[in-house]
């Protein structure tokens, strides 16, 4: 552990300083079922991480952990060198992790502007009654300022999640953790929020965890991690990802 | 004929307004967090006696303040059925919430307590609450801040309840012992309170033969504004919007760092304090008494049923509806309208109890939710089952 008995500043070791996300020994129960079995993972500062895996290995019940959707049973999950696990996930996001979820999971019966504008509450100090959207918004999803007033449930499934990559950039977080992004999403629109997040990326220097299973956006992340039944069986960089490796962990 | 018929839409709508008041904070609860709270009624009865102790309170500054009360009232009712309405929720609800057969029994069980308690409250009953809490908070406060208090909490927690309570208690004794009647005297006792509307508010508006009871029509406004209020808070503030999103998608609204306990307590306050001012509507209406909220919260209950959740048009429509349909058939006006017809009016006399008229009005609920289970207004299209 890092734990120091120095009182006078807490000492990090040059590991943590370096690390965004570091999750360790991590163990998650539904109920009696046993999902997640000791996961290890760190994400480094300013670094994409991709997680791949099948169907039903635990990808997104590992997101949800990290959120605080889901209380693990035991280990550990540390965010910028402090302790997250008793944390709620309102407390978490103002942390600076932003989330995009599986499904999207854009507020229905908001409009578009309102859903962005929910962006705000995540960041640290939050700017009073502002009705504005940065620009850099709509430059990165030039959809979205068209569409301003409608509600976020009349989109199609490719806005929605142009709209949900926006709200949480709008946070201005620290780690964007997104969960298959391209899923059920159109080939045209997919190069469009790959590219963005590209941008995001180089603009602002953030880390991003990823699980994915588009092949062309998996490769433009740093490092991967494989998973299977619930626990890490491979990792590295990318650039050694194999055409073995994603036989066996992700084709179908 | 025309006339009484337009009588009794216009006092149908009154007690409608009412109903809308206090439907309104139900259904803004309930869609937030899903919870039933059976206590509702016992927030509009504190509303209606906080009415009462104001007017009291107005009365001994003299005449021209006793005109006013009733704005001062409308405000104090909001602020005290919303605190108390925030103790329930911190105190109660918030250990339930995903449970509703427990929420459900445990709000009835404050509703109990809380018409027990404008019985019996006294000045004993006050003052020995209020050394109890003090002593039982301010020293779990002080021990809090002890490094072991991990260790030690069950007995702490033990220690200082017996304490405190037997302090207060004692306090209490002492109290009645020495001051007698004047400390043990209740404030307002099992028997209904009356509460005046100031001179202005009295008489009505002539039309013809009948008048408009001005009470009435101040409680329409009332109403009005209540709505417009609430319809600005939640569309135009950033808590409203905090609270919508909440109300679609809790989840989602935790990860974008909306703090959700902040925005139930918040609501439940809203609701409350809403019950609140439509308790100090029902107080000019008649007299107070600590029942007083159960005659209005069963047909609460069936505007939210009726109006469907998520949308205040529901709301609004269930509640004016109810409202006009119970008066018009509980007062024998439709038997009036159909003197010719003689089986029409057998049948509407029959029913025109205040009772009766009841059985009628649910009985035509349940035929309505037959074909329209989600109610009035259901959410529609692709977002419902998101």
């Amino acid at each position: 552990m890092t734990q120091s008995n120095s009182a006078v500043a807490p000492v990090l070791t040059p590991d943590a300083a370096s690390t965004m996300l570091r999750v360790s020994g991590l163990n998650v129960y539904y109920g009696e079922s046993h999902i997640l079995r000791d996961v290890d993972l760190t994400v480094p500062k300013g670094q994409m991480v991709c997680l791949i895996g099948r169907n039903g290995v635990g990808k997104t019940t590992l997101l949800k952990t990290i959120m605080g959707l889901l209380k693990p049973r035991s280990g550990n999950i540390t965010f910028a060198g402090h302790s997250i696990v008793g944390k709620t996930p309102d407390q978490r996001a103002r942390l600076g992790i932003g989330y995009v979820p599986q499904g999207r999971e854009v507020i229905p019966r908001l409009t578009v502007k309102e859903n962005l504008l929910l962006g705000y509450e995540a960041r640290a100090e939050r700017p009073r009654n502002t009705q504005d959207i940065p620009e850099e918004i709509f430059e990165l999803f030039p959809v979205l300022k068209t569409m301003l007033s409608r509600m976020g449930g009349d989109l199609s499934g490719g806005q929605q999640q142009q709209l949900a990559i926006a709200r949480a950039i709008m946070g201005q977080p620290q780690l964007l953790v997104l969960d298959e992004p391209t899923e059920g999403i159109q080939p045209s629109i997919i190069l469009d929020i790959e590219s963005a997040v590209r941008r995001i990326v180089a603009a602002t220097g953030i880390s991003v965890l990823l699980v994915e299973q588009h092949l062309h956006f998996v490769r433009q992340a740093d490092r991967y991690y494989a998973m299977q039944k619930g626990g890490i069986v491979a990792s590295g960089p990318t650039s050694e990802l194999s055409n073995e490796v994603i036989q066996r962990f992700l084709a179908v | 004929m025309l006339p009484s018929i337009l009588d009794g839409v216009f006092n149908g709508l009154s007690i409608g307004s009412i109903l809308l008041i206090a439907a309104l904070g139900l259904a803004i609860v309930f869609g937030l967090m899903g919870v039933i709270n059976m206590a509702h009624g016992e927030l509009m009865m504190l509303g209606a006696y906080t009415t009462f102790v104001v007017q009291n309170g107005f009365r001994r500054m003299g005449e021209p303040w006793l005109q006013f009360y009733i704005f001062f009232a409308v405000i104090m009712a909001f602020i005290v059925a919303a605190l108390v309405g925030l103790i329930l929720e911190r105190g109660v609800i918030r250990y339930l919430y995903g449970r509703p057969l427990e929420t459900l029994l445990a709000t009835w069980g404050v509703s109990l307590m809380l018409q027990q308690f404008v019985r019996s409250v006294n000045w004993v009953l006050v003052v020995g609450l209020m050394v109890f809490c003090l002593l039982y908070f301010g020293g779990l406060w002080l021990v809090r801040r002890r490094p072991d208090f991990e260790r030690i909490r069950g007995w702490a927690i033990a220690i200082l309840l017996a304490l405190s309570a037997g302090i207060a208690w004692a306090v209490g004794s002492v109290l009645a012992q020495t001051y007698g009647l004047a400390m043990t005297k209740p404030w307002f006792g099992a028997q209904n309170v009356d509460v005046t509307a100031p001179r202005w508010l009295l008489g009505g508006l002539p039309i013809g033969n009948y008048q408009l009871p001005y009470t009435r029509m101040f409680i329409m406004v009332l109403t009005v504004l209540c709505v417009l209020g609430i319809y600005w808070f939640l569309q135009r503030t950033a808590w409203g919007l905090r609270i919508r999103s909440v109300t679609q998608n809790r989840n989602m609204s935790a990860c974008l760092g909306i703090p959700t306990r902040k925005v139930d307590a918040l609501t439940f306050a809203l609701g409350s304090g809403l019950a609140g001012i439509a308790g100090c509507a029902v107080s000019l209406l008649g007299s107070v008494g600590p029942n007083t909220g159960q005659n209005y919260i069963v047909n609460t209950f069936m505007v939210v049923v009726v109006g469907g959740v998520g949308k205040l048009v529901g709301t609004i429509v269930g509640a004016l509806t109810i409202g006009i349909l119970d008066y018009v058939i509980g007062t024998g006006i439709l038997a009036l309208l159909f003197a010719p017809i003689q089986p029409l009016t057998d049948f509407f006399t029959f029913f025109a109890t205040t009772s009766m008229s009841k059985v009628l009005v649910f009985f035509l609920i349940v035929v309505f939710l037959q074909f329209r289970p989600a109610g009035l207004f259901p959410q529609k299209g692709r977002t419902v089952d998101a």
